[in-house]
């Protein structure tokens, strides 16, 4: 494994929220995928606890039902010593009738530190953002985003390859319209020099996604050309039905990922895929359990690590500043941020724990 | 293996526009040779003078096999085809069970090459038992031989399926024909609006309706990039429609049936249920339309639009009875017709019915080219000869040419190489 300071920058990560890959540039990504890559690294020799977040308070928001990504927050918050609280949103006060705004002010008033928010509409957390004086943490906004997958997609990467992946060719596969981790993906793997395709049917693909710096396919066997990375995307079982696609036969016929059409990519091409599997459908057992080929457990684990380095980042930079006006934490931020620049440094963090 | 030359033949070539005096000769089934300088060898026919052009295809042919076999099945269809100088013919999906699914293309497939005298493809049905809701296996149905998608009768009204099944079908480069017909501006009509309509009492669709539609469709077809087939016009508005997509250089093609170059409105007479047709004759005006629109190229197809119906279907009143007639023995006969008495030109017409037809369903056949599978007409351009419903090879006999005079006919029909008619 490559050494955390390998990709440890001398700035400073200076951004509240973590909601989109565009509000990130490439020093941002990079002071993030090392925290999460020093961290992987102390999950590696079973380090589980650094308790750089005791005393705080995480709040899981989860509008929409989710099993994976929930979990992720929780234990990667557990293991940084927070508190963790996990709204069942589905039971509590929006079922009454509470609107998003009222609830975040709610919340807001019980002053957590860090909220983690998955929500049906693209741009809610966005939106709850603006009303609260914590750090947010977008887990998936409708069709619109999921950096912190991204961001473990790019890390489990990275770690599969040995560091830099500028240059690899990869294909993202499937349903592109309705994936918020597609959208991610292509802007975060753009943004570290990947060379990004998509492929799938017309029907599931955005019109004009030729203008998001990606190559647009709509056949597996010239798509997957050269790739190094197949990343597989879930097709929703209710879009199958003669909407979008015929039926589930025709689309792991002509997209479904099997041994004949990984034959096309790179030889020794690695499969990625977000979850949960609808095997037979996009992907074959054949190869989702095939761990020389498949990632896909690797992604669960990195995804807690990342998560700790994503939630890490947030606390340091939303200390003890929440009395102050926006102004005046940007410039204190600034200030304090070169006097202590490299801090972040994982081996000061190291240090600590 | 034996050699079979036609001699003294008229020999047109429509994609070529190649009309000459000559020999054509076949060999295994295949057209080995044409032209003026051609040796004639082994077997010989004497055209004596009669063209010799490429049987005709036939891109909208209802039977009722499999489901309803009493109106009209494979093998009948196939005798009336060729005695109409037809070699291939599209059949609709409109029959029961619908073609919907990969093993009923390959049944349907399987059974016209052992029953029918003609080659028999498959346009396969658009949406679940063409109920205009669920998109249908498009891409397995075209590997499985489908060349062509349609909705039956009724058009797709839905206008965001109408946009997907463009956008996903252009994956295959598949054909997707739609009727134009606007389903709420055409309801319960049974014949063209107009003056005559009216004084008739009958309920009548305008020709906007299928404007209407037909500029939605190239809409789509615009915005996804999808390969259309404006299914049956019949409105000189509807021409305009076509001319504009075209000359955006559009992947819009349209067919027309024959019966619409032929009739107008007004053959609608006395209630005759029998030129009850779908879409509905229109006027005189729009008739002229037609031809100079197949004229100029801007119609790509003519289709015989063959639909069988029993007699019991047709003898009601106007309002109740079945829409349709039978075509396969007078798409030939009626476009000579009109050639002969100057509406139409000859090499637009062939063009119509046989190049045209296999560009755009991708076959290769349609015209005289060496190598070529020899599907061929002989045709006598000014045989003299009267329609008698009663003799035509269909299992019904519903035409509204009944008792007409018509200038020319096939008089021999070739399926690769074997002589099938005359």
């Amino acid at each position: 494994m490559a050494s955390p300071k390998d990709y440890t920058v001398e700035y400073p990560f200076s951004k509240r929220h973590c909601l989109t890959i565009s509000d990130f540039h490439r020093m941002d990504i990079e002071a993030l995928l090392a925290l999460g890559d020093y961290y992987q690294g102390l999950q590696n020799q079973r380090i589980t606890s650094a308790p750089i977040l005791r005393g705080k308070t995480v709040v899981n928001l989860f509008f929409e039902n989710s099993t994976r990504t929930e979990k992720s927050f929780e234990v990667a918050a557990k293991r940084l010593g927070a508190d963790v609280i996990s709204m069942n949103v589905g039971a509590s006060s929006v079922k009454k009738g509470e609107t998003l705004l009222d609830t975040a002010a709610t919340l807001n008033a019980m002053r957590p530190d860090i909220l983690v928010v998955r929500h049906g509409s693209s741009g809610a957390p966005a939106l709850l953002s603006q009303k609260v004086s914590c750090a947010v943490i977008n887990a998936g906004d409708g069709m619109h985003e999921h950096p912190t997958q991204a961001l473990l997609d790019a890390l489990t990467l990275r770690t599969t390859f040995g560091g830099d992946i500028g240059g690899l060719r990869i294909a993202i596969c499937g349903d592109i319209l309705h994936s918020r981790v597609a959208r991610s993906n292509v802007q975060l793997l753009n943004i570290l020099g990947c060379d990004v395709r998509l492929i799938g049917p017309p029907t599931l693909l955005p019109i004009d996604a030729d203008c998001w710096g990606v190559d647009v396919f709509h056949d597996m066997e010239t798509g997957l050309k050269g790739c190094d990375v197949v990343m597989m995307l879930r097709l929703q079982m209710e879009r199958m039905s003669g909407a979008f696609v015929p039926t589930k036969r025709e689309y792991f016929h002509f997209y479904g990922l099997d041994k004949n059409k990984l034959a096309f990519a790179k030889k020794g091409a690695k499969v990625m895929h977000p979850g949960p599997m609808n095997r037979g459908v996009e992907i074959s057992s054949q190869i989702a359990d095939d761990p020389n080929i498949s990632l896909i457990t690797q992604q669960v684990e990195t995804g807690v690590a990342m998560r700790m380095g994503i939630l890490h980042a947030l606390s340091d930079n939303n200390k003890s500043e929440k009395s102050e006006s926006e102004n005046t934490i940007s410039e204190y931020n600034n200030a304090r941020h070169y006097e202590t620049a490299g801090r972040l440094k994982p081996s000061n963090t190291l240090g600590e724990a | 293996m034996s050699v079979l030359s036609i001699i003294n033949a008229r020999l047109i070539d429509p994609a070529t526009e190649f009309d000459a005096m000559g020999t054509l000769t076949i060999e295994k089934g295949r057209i080995k040779d044409f032209g003026g300088e051609t040796p004639p060898e082994g077997r010989i026919i004497d055209a004596e003078g009669r063209i010799l052009a490429p049987g005709l295809i036939d891109m909208r042919v209802s039977t009722g096999e499999p489901g309803r076999e009493s109106k009209e099945t494979l093998a009948s269809a196939g005798r009336a085809a060729v005695a109409g100088g037809i070699t291939s013919m599209v059949v609709t999906p409109d029959t029961k069970p619908v073609l919907d699914q990969i093993s009923l293309v390959e049944y349907v497939k399987r059974r016209g090459k052992q029953k029918s005298l003609v080659r028999v493809y498959i346009s396969g049905a658009l949406t679940h038992a063409l109920n205009g809701q669920n998109m249908t296996e498009l891409g397995l149905m075209s590997q499985a031989g489908a060349i062509l998608f349609s909705n039956g009768k009724t058009p797709i009204s839905d206008t965001l399926l109408m946009r997907r099944l463009l956008s996903y079908s252009s994956t295959f480069n598949a054909l997707i024909a739609n009727r134009p017909i606007d389903p709420s501006l055409s309801k319960d009509a049974c014949a063209h609006e107009s003056d005559l309509s009216a004084r008739l009492g009958l309920i009548g669709a305008p020709s906007t309706a299928e404007r209407i539609m037909a500029e939605r469709d190239v809409a789509l077809a615009e915005l996804t990039g999808g390969r259309l087939l404006i299914d049956l016009i019949s409105s000189a508005e509807t021409v305009d429609v076509v001319k504009r997509a075209k000359s955006r250089d559009l992947d819009v093609a349209c067919s027309v049936s024959i019966n619409h170059l032929a009739l107008n409105e007004i053959d609608i007479g006395d209630y005759r249920t029998f030129a009850k047709l779908d879409p509905p004759l229109r006027s005189e005006q729009d008739r002229l339309a037609l031809l100079d629109a197949v004229n100029s190229g801007c119609i790509d197809v003519i289709v015989s639009d063959h639909d069988p119906r029993p007699a019991g279907e047709k003898r009601l009143p106007f309002q109740d009875a079945a829409s349709g007639a039978v075509g396969l023995e007078i798409l030939l006969a009626a476009g000579l017709t009109q050639v002969a008495d100057g509406g139409l030109d000859l090499m637009a017409f062939l063009k119509a019915v046989t190049c045209n037809p296999a560009d755009l369903l991708g076959l290769k056949s349609g015209r005289l080219a060496h190598g070529m599978k020899a599907d061929l007409v002989m045709i006598d351009p000014h045989l003299p000869w009267v329609c008698q419903s009663e003799d035509l090879r269909s299992r019904s006999k519903n035409t509204p040419f009944d008792g007409r005079r018509f200038t020319g006919r096939a008089v021999m029909t070739f399926v690769g190489g074997e002589r099938v008619f005359g």
